[in-house]
């Protein structure tokens, strides 16, 4: 009987069938994609302080504007894929436990800090291109809430890389040393995100399985490739020159080679020593413990006019 | 004064207000106490900071030159500012945050409500663009007053402790500022006379509703409308100022 189930199961999903909430699914099916939507709902809420640093600071109204809108979609994006997660049987609190206690992982780009107004143009322009090259493939993600969900994270990413790379646009049009925080920006975070594609597809263990299931579609490294290719193009057109001297055209292959990721960095980062670990978890702990009492009032009072109502309608109907 | 300076300083006086509590919205982003209240906040945040913008358009077109809206608002210091001291309090936490917004919200909620009428066309369409936004404001800020201060022991407690901390700051949106009595003699500013009993009765009936009281102590602060601020403003400015003042003239 198992044995039927699994293989109608993936009979569906080869013939491009979505898998819906109530559908049978295999345990490991279900428990592969709560990891990876509860972490990606994760990396949306913990990947808003790195730029939420900056809203105070945004350097004209037009910018603080944009930047609030931005930040913003981020906890959007977090709520689809929280209620994404909970389809598949697990509760928000519980997934935000899970990051609390540092069992659930997020997106390791954000442990990295933002230390100037040039890091709001790279991170839009390379984190969220990154991104998008991973996010894009999974609009079409054999799980139907997971899909539908990335079909609306994608397109206001795409707006955020746009916008992410018109700052640095402005800033390689402006000033010397606005120039210079542009670059030292793309120095920065141009290995992290890099990273953000994951291991190498020989050191990748997971990715067989997901993409029998379709939820991945793209091998990390070729996703990988696809990036540098975009964005060697694209760190011309703004002078700026992305740091690895190992970048060349290679004509036999059709694509750009480029140098050895440093994985010691990645691995250290991934188990919790990156430069922002403890401050990103501890702002995200902060937050949930400080606002406990306001949760607590608001189901208390929730309760009580629920009563009250009770109340009134029984005293009506005697 | 010259209608004209008036104008400026008038809208430069409720265009500080918006910003600087539109500041103090945006220092919330990411650390709310749930994902959907962080967004609200952050809309809030925008809608202050978008009616801010129109009112430094209006003021950097008066003054003319090369003035912009970036110009009126970053290049001016503490005693240029001309806020009132209520909105530039901290957000200490959710208490303090929503009985600041509580008190701001019912003010700006009756003052756009007289704008729209203004004889100035420019401040009656900012008037009524913000009028919706401010009405959800208000809203939403009445029912996390009644929310909190009728929800646990604990929340009534804290939330009559942000009342009591924040009540000395409340007189003074109804002292009239010179210019504010000039602009309504000028006839494109409501009496501020008219407001205060339309501000006393909601903030009686919300307070009553939350279960909570107007404490007895009543000494009131003022001076942010002349520029004398407290401490905090300064602090505000620094962050919000900082690129700005770093490199001077860069486009960003």
């Amino acid at each position: 009987m198992e044995i039927n189930l699994e293989e109608s199961f993936q009979k569906r999903i080869d013939d491009e069938i979505k898998i819906e909430p109530r559908d049978w699914m295999p345990e490991k099916y279900r428990k592969t994609l709560l990891r990876q939507i509860s972490q990606h709902a994760h990396s949306e809420i913990v990947g808003m302080l790195p730029e939420a640093n900056w809203i105070t600071r945004a350097p004209n109204l037009r910018r603080k504007v944009a930047l609030l809108a931005k930040v913003q979609d981020e906890a959007g994006h977090g709520l689809y894929l929280y209620s994404a997660a909970e389809t598949l049987g697990m509760s928000r609190d519980e997934m935000l436990n899970e990051l609390h206690s540092g069992k659930a992982k997020y997106s390791s780009i954000f442990n990295y800090p933002t230390l100037t107004w040039a890091d709001m143009g790279a991170i839009g322009w390379l984190v969220d291109g990154a991104a998008i090259m991973n996010q894009v493939p999974l609009c079409r993600a054999s799980y139907g809430p997971y899909a539908r969900a990335m079909v609306r994270v994608c397109k206001e990413e795409s707006f955020h890389q746009r916008q992410g790379y018109e700052i640095m646009l402005t800033l390689c049009q402006g000033t010397p040393e606005q120039k210079a925080m542009a670059q030292d920006a793309l120095n920065r975070w141009w290995w992290p995100s890099m990273m953000m594609f994951g291991p190498n597809d020989d050191n990748s263990p997971n990715s067989a399985q997901s993409t029998k299931w379709k939820i991945k579609r793209f091998s990390n490294d070729e996703l990988r490739q696809k990036f540098v290719d975009v964005s060697l193009p694209q760190a011309e057109i703004l002078g700026i020159t992305i740091p690895d001297p190992d970048l060349k055209w290679n004509e036999a292959r059709g694509h750009y080679d480029f140098g050895v990721i440093n994985w010691d960095e990645f691995n250290e980062v991934v188990a919790g020593n990156g430069p922002c670990n403890k401050q990103r978890l501890k702002a995200r702990v902060d937050a949930w413990e400080k606002g406990a009492w306001v949760r607590e009032a608001a189901v208390a009072y929730a309760e009580k006019r629920e009563k009250r109502n009770s109340n009134k309608e029984n005293s009506n109907a005697a | 004064m010259a209608e004209k300076d008036l104008l400026y300083n008038y809208s430069l006086h409720l265009a500080d207000n918006s910003m600087i509590l539109g500041q103090r919205c945006g220092e919330w982003c990411g650390h709310g106490p749930v994902l959907e209240q962080d967004i609200a906040l952050t809309n809030i945040a925008l809608d202050l900071i978008g009616e801010a913008r129109s009112l430094y358009q209006l003021a950097a077109e008066l003054k003319g030159g090369n003035a912009n809206e970036d110009t009126v608002a970053f290049l001016r210091d503490v005693l240029a500012y001309k806020n009132i001291l209520l909105v530039e309090q901290p957000n200490t936490d959710w208490a303090y945050t929503i009985v600041r917004q509580f008190f701001y919200d019912v003010f700006h909620f009756y003052l756009h409500s007289e704008l729209i009428n203004s004889a100035e066309p420019r401040l009656s369409n900012i008037a009524a663009k913000s009028l919706k936004e401010v009405t959800y404001h208000l809203k939403w800020s009445s029912e996390w007053m009644i929310r909190l201060g009728d929800g646990t022991d604990m929340s009534r407690e804290k939330m009559q402790e942000a009342v009591n901390g924040l009540w000395e700051y409340t007189g003074e949106l109804y002292m009239p500022s010179d210019i504010e009595e000039q602009a309504f003699e000028a006839g494109f500013a409501p009496d501020l006379n008219i407001l205060k009993p339309l501000w006393q009765e909601k903030v009686e009936d919300i307070l009553a509703e939350s279960t909570l009281y107007i404490p007895e102590r009543n000494y009131q602060q003022k001076g942010g409308k002349k520029g004398f601020h407290s401490e905090h403003l300064g602090f505000i400015l620094a962050d919000m100022q900082f690129l700005q003042r770093a490199y001077p003239g860069a486009n960003w």
